[in-house]
């Protein structure tokens, strides 16, 4: 059932992702990464960490994705009439990406490696308590230093959106 | 094998109840509506089908049902379709959740529990889910090619988005009061008469979930995406018949909702007020404080007048979120000394 349920995701997952980029209007675009997005969320569903895939949904699409189809629709983007001249580039240097990948996740023997040989993971009493856990004692410093770059870019957006906010440009109100 | 059966089951007709249960009340809170906004106008309301209107709502489902479908010739026909559907589904889904009472009910050696799933992340859940219901508003607006319903759209999905960030930090603190995500788990936190319920040392979260919660709903004083005297109706001025029917009926699933949100998170869900009275059944404490919670709705939509727009914005990014972040600092230092 599980692994019916992977391949479904998984299939789904693939296919969205490149209508995404081949679709030509760019809201069917956007809807295709909304599906993606949701079925990322069902692949975490399945790794019983349901607190990522709700963060999952949350994040990208309840807040990033908006925003991209606000944008679309703001500035009306139409459609594409075809693929650009570097998509020949571009197919050349996926297929040479596939490729490599194949061949590294081949020689790295994921295949025959015997599930019950994984240490379980310790016992947590539920995953959200085991992210809090996790991110505030393991990896707190990496925590910290992303929180900062959050920081950082947020100063630097408002920055951008505000020129003149520290010079004589000043605006009225 | 018989097992899974009977489990799916009871899933099923638990599921089922609900969404009567949420549809017949979605139903009749048009009807509460009209005829409370009628009393404070001083006038009668919905007087002429049934007694005293009682069937009014079933006259107006029957009409919405028979009326001809439009889909305006410049519309995106794919999108226009879809859009409906992407508001009314994430508006019921959130019901699964709800803890809507205390004692399950047993029947025929099955159990039959008062909610559809106890999630250890309920109330992620919910707001995962709110946040789609953006996108139906949106691309709606959008698929009508029409000025006022992309404006509409584009307004309401700002709006939400806003509203979305101080309501979701306004729970964080109830959230670390009670200490866990799950609905039935932040109910039972709230054990033991009205002085334990989180309204009292959450007061201000209280307030800030209460205001976003109508931003969020886009009812008045916060209507402004489908603000009549400037959008016509907003994103669904070119939306007819059944698909019509779609949004209204979401907006008040969604009214529902956020009023169960708020009776659980704040006024300890189907607990009573008092150990004496709690010969009354859970069930009818938790539906007289979502109704309590509904008539304010009603009660503010027939008092207040709707804010201009910039107002609307400047007001949810410069108070509301502030006063969250710091009611969330207060909670958190506070619980620190108090658990050690």
């Amino acid at each position: 059932m599980t692994l019916v349920l992977f391949f479904y995701f998984a299939a789904v997952i693939v296919a969205t992702a490149i209508l995404v980029v081949a679709l030509h209007k760019p809201i069917y675009s956007a809807l295709s990464l909304l599906v993606m997005f949701f079925h990322v969320a069902g692949l975490f569903v399945l790794l019983d960490a349901e607190f990522i895939a709700a963060v999952q949904i949350i994040v990208y699409a309840g807040a990033i994705l908006v925003l991209y189809l606000f944008v679309l629709m703001l500035l009306n983007v139409r459609a594409d009439e075809g693929y650009h001249q570097q998509f020949r580039i571009g197919l050349i240097v996926g297929l040479a990406v596939l490729v490599e990948a194949i061949f590294v996740l081949g020689q790295s023997g994921f295949a025959d490696r015997d599930p019950a040989a994984v240490p379980p993971a310790a016992p947590v009493p539920g995953n959200t308590e085991g992210i809090g856990r996790a991110l505030y004692t393991t990896y707190l410093f990496p925590f910290e230093v992303a929180s900062l770059i959050l920081l950082v870019a947020m100063i630097g957006a408002i920055i951008l959106a505000k020129k003149g906010i520290f010079g004589k440009e000043e605006r009225g109100r | 094998m018989i097992q899974t059966a009977l489990n799916l089951i009871v899933v099923l007709v638990t599921i089922g109840v609900v969404m009567a249960v949420v549809l017949l009340h979605v139903a009749y809170l048009t009807y509460f509506e009209r005829k409370i906004l009628g009393w404070m106008q001083d006038r009668m309301g919905p007087m002429e089908v049934g007694y005293h209107g009682l069937l009014q709502p079933i006259a107006d489902g029957l009409k919405l049902f028979f009326k001809e479908d439009i889909v305006p010739a410049q519309a995106n026909k794919i999108i226009f379709t879809l859009a409906p559907i992407l508001v009314l589904v994430p508006a019921l889904i959130g019901f699964a959740v709800v803890p809507f009472g205390r004692d399950s009910i047993h029947l025929f050696g099955l159990t039959f529990r008062p909610y559809v799933t106890d999630l250890n992340i309920g109330i992620l859940y919910i707001l995962a889910f709110a946040s789609i219901g953006a996108y139906g508003v949106l691309l709606g607006g959008w698929a009508s090619n029409n000025k006022y319903s992309l404006l509409g759209g584009l307004r309401s999905a700002a709006q939400v988005i806003s509203y979305e960030l101080s309501l979701g930090l306004a729970i964080v603190g109830v959230l670390l009061m009670a200490g866990s995500l799950s609905l039935v788990k932040i109910t039972e936190a709230q054990n033991g008469g009205a002085l334990h319920w989180f309204i009292l040392p959450q007061f201000v979260a209280f307030v800030i979930y209460l205001i976003s919660a109508v931003a969020e709903t886009n009812r008045l004083p916060f209507d402004l995406p489908e603000a009549e005297s400037e959008l016509v109706a907003g994103f669904f001025t070119e939306y007819s018949g059944m698909r019509f029917a779609f949004f209204f009926l979401a907006e008040y699933a969604n009214m529902i909702l956020v009023s169960c949100i708020a009776t659980i998170l704040f006024l300890g869900g189907w607990h009573a007020p008092f150990e004496a009275l709690s010969f009354i059944p859970p069930i009818l404490w938790f539906a007289g404080k979502v109704y309590f919670f509904l008539f304010f709705y009603i009660w503010i939509r027939g008092t207040l007048p709707r804010l201009r727009y910039d107002q609307l914005m400047m007001f949810g990014w410069k108070v509301m979120i502030p006063l969250a972040l710091a009611n969330i600092l207060v909670t958190s230092v506070v619980l620190f000394f108090i658990r050690g």
